[in-house]
């Protein structure tokens, strides 16, 4: 099709006109924490390097695990795992046929963002409680 | 509507892409595997709690906690691969970009896969 028809042609409406909607938030969080966790586990590889190599290399990267940066990016992460995991289950039982009803959508969705609230913080407080 | 494509197209069913659901299925495989591994990724890291250098080694040098390691580990470069291979196609829109990219993504999950297995192995037998 030539430009000149093509700027006469009705466009889509672009993302940003629209409300943003809970399905819609998470479906693009679902993208973002997948994104963030294959950094993630490049981190994870990287640790277990650090840890099989001398005790100089392991200690820089322990102080940087340490630090406010490094807790942050772990916090993050263990954010991006729970939320991902979650929200893939629920994907799973889409691609199984259960669940696209409105209603059961966002349920669904709100469990899921409990659930990831709850062991986010759960996990740090138990791993510090362990330790 | 007439068909133009020949008997033995139709049947294989793989369409312009010439791919077939593999990617998405191998998506889905993956995904399953990771709810147990990751499941049990997250309990062993709380139980556990490696801090400091010899509790990461002693921790990894277990038997089972390699085998799941190195399976949650596999299994995760694997699924990130495949997503990153979703989001470049969906983002990327030059082809050259986009190809690289995928190759790109695909040598740095198995660099990584080796690099896991490697150290773990180190830390389990390197003395």
């Amino acid at each position: 099709m030539s430009s000149a028809n093509r700027s006469a042609r009705p466009l889509s409406p672009h993302l940003q006109v629209y409300k943003p909607q809970l399905t819609s938030v998470l479906s693009i969080t679902h993208r973002a924490t997948g994104i963030a966790l294959s950094v993630g586990i490049l981190y994870l590889v990287a640790w277990l390097c650090a840890a099989s190599s001398s005790a100089d290399t392991y200690a820089i990267f322990a102080w940087f695990n340490g630090s406010v940066v490094g807790r942050i990016m772990l916090f993050g992460w263990t954010f991006c795992l729970f939320f991902h995991l979650y929200n893939g289950i629920r994907h799973l039982f889409w691609d199984a046929g259960y669940g696209f009803e409105l209603k059961a959508a966002y349920n669904s969705g709100w469990a899921v963002v409990g659930a990831t609230a709850v062991s986010t913080v759960g996990a740090w407080l138990l791993a510090y409680a362990v330790r | 509507m007439t068909d133009l494509r020949s008997p033995v197209a139709r049947v294989r069913g793989l369409g312009s892409a010439k791919s077939g659901t593999h990617h998405w299925w191998h998506q889905r495989v993956s995904a399953v595997a990771l709810i147990l591994l990751v499941t049990w990724f997250v309990v062993s890291l709380i139980l556990n709690a490696p801090a400091g250098q010899a509790n990461v080694r002693a921790w990894v040098s277990s038997p089972v906690t390699m085998v799941m390691l190195i399976m949650t580990i596999l299994f995760g470069l694997w699924h990130a691969a495949l997503g990153m291979q979703v989001v470049i196609e969906d983002y990327v829109h030059s082809e050259g970009m986009k190809i690289g990219l995928i190759l790109l993504i695909k040598c740095l999950a198995v660099l990584a896969a080796v690099s896991a297995v490697v150290a773990m192995l180190r830390m389990a037998f390197g003395g």
